[in-house]
């Protein structure tokens, strides 16, 4: 359990705390509006007085805006990408100012579908409006501007916040320098999108999700547990899987028929679902499933050489050679269509056995890549 | 035996007009486009099949691409850079072919430059040995070399011919004692141990419309 101390020499940004920003009214991607509408955001570092060297973070499915550092003393687990996130760190505190809002429909603090409907004083549920990753910029925004930033040093994220990092460089050029775009897609596989319905199909298959309508009953816990479980298969590699668990069994007894979980990669997965029942609500789980499933840059500007032509930040692409939730040649569609459009972009695809979740783990030739191409991005900024 | 580091630059950087956009395949290490960036002031574009060569170029603030060279060149239209270069890689591409006549098309000059099968040493050593050659040029073994489309400057100027390419500038050469290129004018099919082309992609397009 760190202490004090251990916080303090752990390179870590040490205590932090969640802030709330408020704002009127969004029109989402939908047509509807909503508001008022709270996102949760935490920031790290300091902004200089340029204001040139803030960096978004946008996080992935499960993330919040809780990315370093800790809440209390006590915490056993310090923010989701704290391993990237502090002094000395890629992204330097001590250099840079860096942002992390939960996203809307989020359930770590922002409005979404478990906040409470002002019209009925319950929680919205399915009344939510549908969420897209331009929405979540697009709440995003407003607090950059909060900050009084007016142009990000760059804004970076994996997976599904590679999406949001690549779609804000489109919609709003003059507001970023660069983009860290991590194991991410321009439009999620087929495969991608029927895994995500398996696991909104364990939600809505729980007799507790009751519509989305389960906020003032038990929840569907075994429902979110199964989808939690079913994701992290696609995180993983094969090797890595095998490497971790192998075929190890706790215990092997053909006398009983329990079914009770024997192999180690399976209580491994159940640790998984039931802990992540404890901080994720169900409803936004398929709110955010969705808004990735949507996602689709091919179809919103006719093809990816299009959806690219009016950028104007340099790009950082990377993808994991193991990874085959969002494989190699997604990010390198991405890459063609930025250099084929005179884009800067650097591309490089990182050779290693975890799979999709690599960027999350200590990883060094991420870390020093992320390092090496923030230390220019901010010195050639800094000379303009 | 190593081949020598920055082979062949101070013939290139010479060639390349300031300020001018390059796309490098083959960039390794990125340590050419960086001096033409400080020295030229070009706006660098790479492309490396190493996860390594692509980290130092992101050190060296390049834009690098990781993949196969000839991958993705169809993607760039017509005179994109002013000049690509083909360094000492033409040797190892899987589609020799192929890629020179991409960079006649991406760019208005295609420097290329490679190893000469036919220098005298290596045709020595194949006549009186009976052995695949190896030596400073080429230092691999038979069975762990890269080097899939060997040539000779004679080679390469047919293929030229054949192809149209017009040849600007030749500038075949060996490198001295201390490592520094020597330009060789006389036979260098058999005294230049690399062979140094500068095609012009401009003149061709206009050629072949």
């Amino acid at each position: 359990m760190p202490n004090t101390k251990t916080i303090a020499t752990k390179n870590s940004v040490g205590l932090v705390k969640t802030q709330y920003f408020t704002f009127n009214e969004l029109t989402f991607r939908s047509g509807r509006s909503l508001g008022p509408i709270t996102l949760a955001y935490e920031t790290y570092g300091t902004l200089n007085s340029k204001k040139n060297n803030a960096i978004l973070i946008a996080h992935a499915l499960s993330g919040s805006a809780h990315a370093a550092g800790y809440h209390t003393q006590h915490d056993k687990h310090a923010g989701w990408w704290d391993l990237y996130i502090g002094p000395g760190k890629p992204f330097d505190t001590e250099k840079y100012f860096i942002i992390c809002s939960n996203v809307i429909g989020g359930c770590s603090g922002s409005t979404g579908p478990s906040s409470i409907n002002p019209d009925t004083g319950r929680s919205f549920g399915l009344e939510f409006p549908v969420v897209t990753i331009q929405d979540m910029i697009n709440a995003q925004r407003l607090i950059i501007s909060h900050l009084g930033i007016e142009k990000l040093l760059s804004i970076a994220g994996g997976s599904m916040g590679g999406m949001q990092a690549l779609k804000w460089a489109i919609l709003y050029p003059e507001t970023i320098n660069s983009v860290i775009a991590i194991a991410t897609s321009a439009s999620l596989s087929a495969q991608g999108i029927a895994l995500n319905e398996v696991g909104r199909q364990a939600i809505m298959n729980d007799p507790n999700w009751k519509n989305g309508e389960y906020y003032e009953s038990k929840a569907p816990d075994a429902g979110l547990s199964l989808a939690r479980m079913i994701g992290h298969i696609t995180y993983l590699s094969d090797k890595h899987m095998h490497e971790k668990f192998g075929r190890r069994v706790q215990q092997e007894d053909l006398s009983l028929s329990n079914f009770k979980n024997e192999f180690m990669v399976e209580s491994y997965l159940h640790y998984q679902g039931t802990q992540f029942v404890d901080r994720f609500d169900a409803n936004s789980y398929l709110y955010i499933t969705k808004a990735i499933d949507y996602f689709d840059l091919k179809k919103d500007y006719g093809n990816l050489h299009n959806a690219f032509t009016g950028v104007l930040a340099n790009f950082l692409v990377i993808s994991f050679t193991s990874d085959w939730l969002y494989p190699s040649h997604q990010s390198k569609e991405i890459v063609q269509a930025l250099r084929a459009n005179g884009k800067n972009v650097i591309y490089t695809d990182i050779e290693t056995d975890m799979g999709h979740d690599t960027f999350l783990i200590d990883y060094e030739p991420l870390k020093k890549n992320i390092t090496n191409f923030l230390k220019r991005e901010h010195e050639r900024i800094s000379q303009e | 035996m190593k081949l020598p580091e920055h082979l062949g630059y101070d013939l290139i950087t010479p060639e390349i007009t300031a300020g001018s956009k390059v796309l490098d395949l083959g960039c390794g290490d990125g340590a050419l486009l960086e001096e033409l960036r400080d020295m030229r002031q070009v706006t660098p574009f790479g492309v490396e099949i190493s996860e390594d060569g692509v980290g130092k170029c992101v050190e060296k603030g390049l834009y690098c691409y990781q993949g196969d060279i000839d991958e993705g060149l169809s993607d760039y239209k017509e005179n994109s850079f002013d000049y690509t270069i083909l360094n000492q890689t033409l040797q190892i591409t899987k589609r020799p072919s192929y890629v020179i006549q991409e960079m006649m098309r991406i760019s208005r000059y295609a420097i290329v430059s490679f190893p000469n099968f036919g220098y005298i040493k290596t045709r020595y050593q194949l006549l009186a040995n009976g052995k695949m050659p190896k030596n400073i040029l080429l230092p691999y073994e038979w069975y762990e070399t890269p080097n899939i489309h060997l040539l000779t400057i004679k080679d390469f100027q047919i293929f030229c011919r054949k192809n149209r390419y017009p040849i600007k500038k030749e500038l075949h050469f060996s490198l001295s004692a201390k490592g520094k290129s020597r330009a060789i004018g006389m036979f260098p099919n058999i005294l230049a141990q690399y062979g140094f082309f500068i095609l012009d992609g401009e003149l061709y397009s206009k050629i072949i419309l």
